[in-house]
């Protein structure tokens, strides 16, 4: 197969979900006619129809709220939210509702709510958010992430078939990250990949920051310094397997997300290292993120948001502690 | 501007059955098409109804529930929308429909149970095609239009009731879920049951407008009518029902009564409102009201009525020698058993760990 972006393995993956299942059902703001904002539904409208993929009224919480009901009648909701910052709204139907429902009735909810997120694109305030934490923090919620085509094709296709909901951020900056994919592998919810092998330090990410601890590895082997990168792939369920493999292995461990540190899933990350790797560890888990501030207007992105230098430097006094 | 909607009488089957006043006119009151036995099953289930409700606030006094929302006063809405509809036609509630789900046939000891601590949802609303109780307030009306859209696709005839309080119309979620009933034209009755007061805050304090006159913005119509008339409850929500399966879209119906209890068992209404308030909706019980109606038809004797509140009174008595004998589920089914379909194995290990620290206490 020709190399496909991110956003067009996303939507070959809805198209295929689509194709597969009758009652998967694609809606949101301006998903329709114009195929998002992003153009990650395009064409799936006209190729399915209006009553399979739909515009809907600007309202979130009822976006979701109306997933709720067509779950409960059969249907296999993918709701689109436009932004990261849009998402509050419906953050007491996801949080109340999505995650609570089987819990209090039984009746599972298999809704995949999908949301761009992420910044360095450039945006004005609310287009930049991370919001990652709020979801992974609530049981009943599955929270995945992908950081290539490939895995965002066949991740969408584990969301939506998993019979119990689950939240899929979409690194919008990696959008137009291009790569093969292989339309028949599977990628189970809750396993975390070895995105590139090393021996010095763990250097933890997912979604957006996976290709800058890349650059950070690729940097740091000029220099003799071998890190070995995890993608998480899945916040919750967290594969703390895959990780500790790694951190028995190097000793010392970095974990890097956009959102700001304080409160950040990289506490849950770097508190479980700690205390499962308390005798193995060189160094203090370092976490780098966001500054903890809210997101800054465009121009002070790359300042606020950690970088290849940040990562490096975080490494290297990793290696150098004690 | 020709494109917006406006609703014109002829969408409107209900403004013909009531007087402006929301009053069920003689004429429609005589062409229900309720018999006899129909029009005292009405009255029985008002009855059983209101005698559960004061057993659970009777077990909720004694220590065996944790806390209760009598719907005291509310029994009309409650009888009459449920027999309007088809066993097919789901309910979504807010959380003082227990009258509602007792019409529909779920066991009131096992919905107690809820309010003993010990579910949070203990009927399967499949089963039943009754949603579990919504408790944060309005969140379960875009549920319902979601499920009633479903309907649409799917090319069913049921109907969808939702069901809210006064205070809810002032929720978001309320106005968004409404607008979407509009414009995707969903088979949904949305039925408020304003009961004035919202814990302590009255209606006057909820809002400055009509509540029935909402639906109008939404492209739909909505009438207000007396809640505590039960057969005007049952015409109203069986027109809306027969004219929302005809395809013809939603509808919205302001049933007005009256919250005669407290908010909940842990409420003290002495604080806020006068005693007065009462005995002037008291006047209108709906029970009575019905009651008197009945006899005046002669479909009704006091030999009946005293069957009937046996009936209701072993009823009650037995609903709490069900709840008292349920079992307490063990502690790692009740916490963890029913969170995830395909629970993750992190999850899994979590509740072995659980379950384990318990082994030795």
């Amino acid at each position: 197969m020709e190399p496909v972006t991110m956003a067009k393995a996303i939507n070959l993956s809805l198209r295929d979900a689509l194709t597969r299942d009758e009652n998967v059902l694609i809606f949101g703001e301006d998903v329709g006619a114009l195929g998002g904002v992003f153009r990650i539904t395009d064409g799936l409208q006209k190729a399915f129809g209006e009553e399979r993929v739909f515009d809907t009224p600007l309202a979130e919480s009822s976006i979701v709220g109306i997933a709720v009901g067509l779950a409960l009648r059969g249907f296999k909701p993918v709701p689109e939210i436009q932004f990261d910052g849009f998402i509050y709204p419906a953050f007491e139907q996801i949080v109340s509702h999505v995650a609570k429902y089987r819990n209090r009735s039984g009746v599972p909810l298999p809704i995949t709510i999908r949301v761009p997120f992420g910044g360095h694109i450039g945006a004005v305030e609310h287009h930049s958010e991370s919001p990652e934490a709020y979801f992974a923090h609530t049981a009943g919620l599955k929270v995945v992430t992908p950081s290539t085509p490939a895995d965002a094709y066949a991740l969408l296709q584990a969301a939506i078939d998993d019979p119990d909901p689950v939240i899929f951020f979409e690194p919008k900056a990696r959008y137009y990250l291009k790569e093969e994919i292989d339309t028949a592998a599977r990628v189970p919810i809750g396993k975390a990949r070895v995105a590139q092998e090393g021996s010095g330090v763990t250097v933890i990410a997912y979604g957006p920051t996976v290709s800058i601890a890349l650059q950070a590895a690729k940097t740091a082997a000029a220099e003799k310094i071998s890190l070995e990168v995890i993608d998480l792939r899945s916040l919750s369920p967290l594969d703390m397997d895959t990780v500790m493999a790694s951190v028995r292995k190097t000793h010392r461990a970095v974990v890097v997300h956009e959102a700001p540190v304080f409160c950040g899933f990289g506490a849950e990350v770097a508190a479980r290292i700690s205390h499962d790797a308390f005798d193995l560890l060189e160094a203090p888990v370092a976490r780098l993120g966001g500054l903890n501030a809210p997101y800054p207007p465009a121009r002070y992105e790359k300042l606020y948001l950690p970088d290849v230098d940040r990562i490096l430097q975080a490494a290297d006094a990793a290696l150098a502690y004690g | 501007m020709a494109d917006v909607v406006r609703v014109v009488a002829a969408d409107d089957p209900l403004r013909a059955l009531f007087s402006p006043a929301g009053e069920l006119t003689a004429e429609a009151r005589s062409r229900l098409g309720l018999d006899a036995a129909a029009l005292r099953e009405l009255y029985r289930n008002m009855v059983l109804i209101r005698r559960a409700d004061q057993e659970a606030l009777n077990l909720q006094r004694q220590g065996e529930l944790g806390l209760w929302g009598q719907f005291l006063g509310q029994e009309a809405i409650h009888v009459g929308a449920m027999t309007a509809l088809r066993a097919t036609d789901w309910v979504f509630p807010s959380y003082r429909e227990f009258g509602m789900a007792m019409v529909r046939g779920i066991d009131p000891a096992e919905m107690l149970t809820l309010f003993r601590g010990l579910s949070h949802g203990p009927w399967d609303p499949r089963r039943y095609h009754f949603a579990p109780l919504a408790i944060p307030v309005a969140t379960q009306v875009p549920h319902a239009v979601g499920f009633a859209m479903g309907c649409r696709l799917k090319h069913g005839d049921e109907v969808v009731l939702s069901t809210f309080g006064d205070g809810a119309t002032s929720e978001g979620d309320w106005h968004e879920a409404m607008n979407f009933a509009g414009v995707f034209k969903t088979p949904v009755v949305f039925l408020c049951q304003n009961n004035y007061w919202a814990i302590s805050v009255p209606l006057s304090k909820q809002t400055a407008g009509s509540i029935a006159d909402r639906a109008l913005g939404y492209g739909f119509p909505g009438i207000r009518i007396d809640g505590n008339d039960v057969l005007g409850v049952y015409a109203a929500v069986a027109a809306a029902a027969d004219r929302a399966r005809q395809g013809d879209g939603p509808y919205l119906i302001e049933a007005v009564t009256y919250r005669m209890g407290a908010h909940t068992s842990s409420d003290d209404p002495t604080r806020y409102r006068p005693e007065s308030e009462l005995e002037a909706w008291n006047a209108k019980d709906p029970i009575a009201r019905y009651r008197a109606w009945l006899e005046q038809q002669g479909i009704i004797d006091e030999g009946t009525v005293a069957a009937i509140a046996d009936a209701a009174e072993s009823a009650a008595q037995a609903m709490r020698a069900r709840l008292t004998a349920m079992p307490t589920p063990p502690p790692g089914e009740a916490i963890f058993g029913r969170v995830y379909s395909n629970p993750p194995e992190s999850f899994l290990r979590e509740r072995e760990e659980f379950e384990s620290s318990l082994e030795g206490s």
